[in-house]
């Protein structure tokens, strides 16, 4: 007995060491928030679009799993994961809706005729109550949505192919044949 | 002479109170808050409370700081977030829920007392605790008396002397 409370010590720095271990493997990002909205109800919206033309709106995107990608002209990291998107609209058909968070429709018209618009259409949220209402707290964030208009699944940052091809396709696939 | 003397005195004096003002002023200037005039309420109460909440609402951009104090443009976004929902009528508990609903409990700078935080809230004292028994028993076993120490015998007395004389030879 008084041989084991020695070792209590050791017991202690091994857990800690656990815990910094944890917070060290690859990958882990601790200011990725996990998202409370997993499996709620997306949030409505009505947004005026990008073209000029009619809304883009959360009840007419019901029906089929879409993906939801809050991105802006402003924002660097929404350039590293554009050519991703463009793949995700060409090859694989993904479709894939953009709202341009607190961006004027000038400055994102620019961005999308010079990198090219992977987007079946973009809704603007100039103010960003849309994203507020999400729960974005940076751009790009990335949405699966399923037919019903639940929240499915949240990317926070760019997207990567890794995401996407492990993460972002299967759910969809999974989604597309329930 | 002398009053030159008692000139000096007086100046270091309004010297010495002028200092701590001006550093509390400098103090008062790095605390400024992040809110901004155009977003206030006309109603004081309601801006009063509005401020209460935003104190307790973390800012998810800078994660340390809450949403009265941060400059971020999301900050300021849930302020007015705030301020709508309490304009509208809502109870301060209703504001904070809507704020909660968006991006979970994390946005509270005080996590609420529930199962998965009880280690959090009752963990440092649950570890005084064990501190405080362990020294309990420890002193408790600890023998009461101090053994009587065992005089010196002849050997040792003369080795003792031998030494101290050494020393001050």
């Amino acid at each position: 007995m008084r041989r084991a409370l020695y070792l209590l010590p050791l017991l202690l720095f091994l857990v800690v060491v656990g815990y910094f271990a944890l917070s060290l493997r690859p990958g882990y990002d601790p200011q990725v928030l996990p998202s409370v909205m997993i499996d709620k109800e997306a949030p409505p919206f009505d947004l005026a679009t990008l073209q000029g033309s009619g809304t883009v709106s959360l009840d007419a995107l019901k029906g089929h799993p879409v993906v939801i990608n809050f991105f802006a002209s402003w924002c660097v990291p929404c350039r590293i994961e554009h050519p991703l998107l463009m793949r995700l609209a060409q090859q694989d058909h993904v479709p894939l809706y953009g709202i341009a968070y607190k961006d004027p429709a000038a400055d994102a018209s620019r961005l999308l005729g010079r990198l090219g618009d992977p987007y079946r259409g973009v809704g603007l949220d100039l103010d960003g109550r849309v994203g507020l209402d999400f729960g974005v707290y940076g751009v790009p964030e990335t949405y699966v949505i399923d037919a019903t208009g639940h929240i499915r699944k949240r990317f926070v940052g760019p997207l990567t192919e890794a995401v996407v091809d492990h993460e972002l396709l299967p759910l969809l696939r999974q989604l597309g044949r329930s | 002479m002398i009053s030159r003397r008692r000139r000096t005195k007086a100046g270091s004096a309004t010297r010495k109170i002028w200092l701590p003002i001006v550093a509390i002023g400098f103090l008062l200037a790095a605390h400024a808050l992040a809110v901004e005039p155009s977003e206030r309420l006309a109603n004081p109460a309601l801006e009063a409370r509005a401020r209460a909440i935003s104190a307790g609402l973390r800012c998810l951009v800078c994660q340390n700081e809450s949403i009265d104090d941060s400059q971020a443009g999301l900050a300021h976004d849930i302020r007015m977030l705030v301020r709508r929902r309490l304009s509208a009528g809502d109870t301060d508990a209703q504001t904070i829920q809507a704020v909660v609903a968006r991006y979970g409990d994390f946005v509270l700078l005080k996590p609420p007392v529930e199962p998965a935080t009880y280690l959090l809230w009752f963990g440092p004292a649950a570890l005084l605790g064990i501190g405080l028994a362990g020294i309990a028993v420890w002193l408790r076993r600890r023998p009461a008396t101090v053994e009587a120490a065992t005089p010196l015998n002849q050997m040792e007395r003369e080795r003792l002397d031998k030494l101290m004389n050494e020393g001050q030879g």
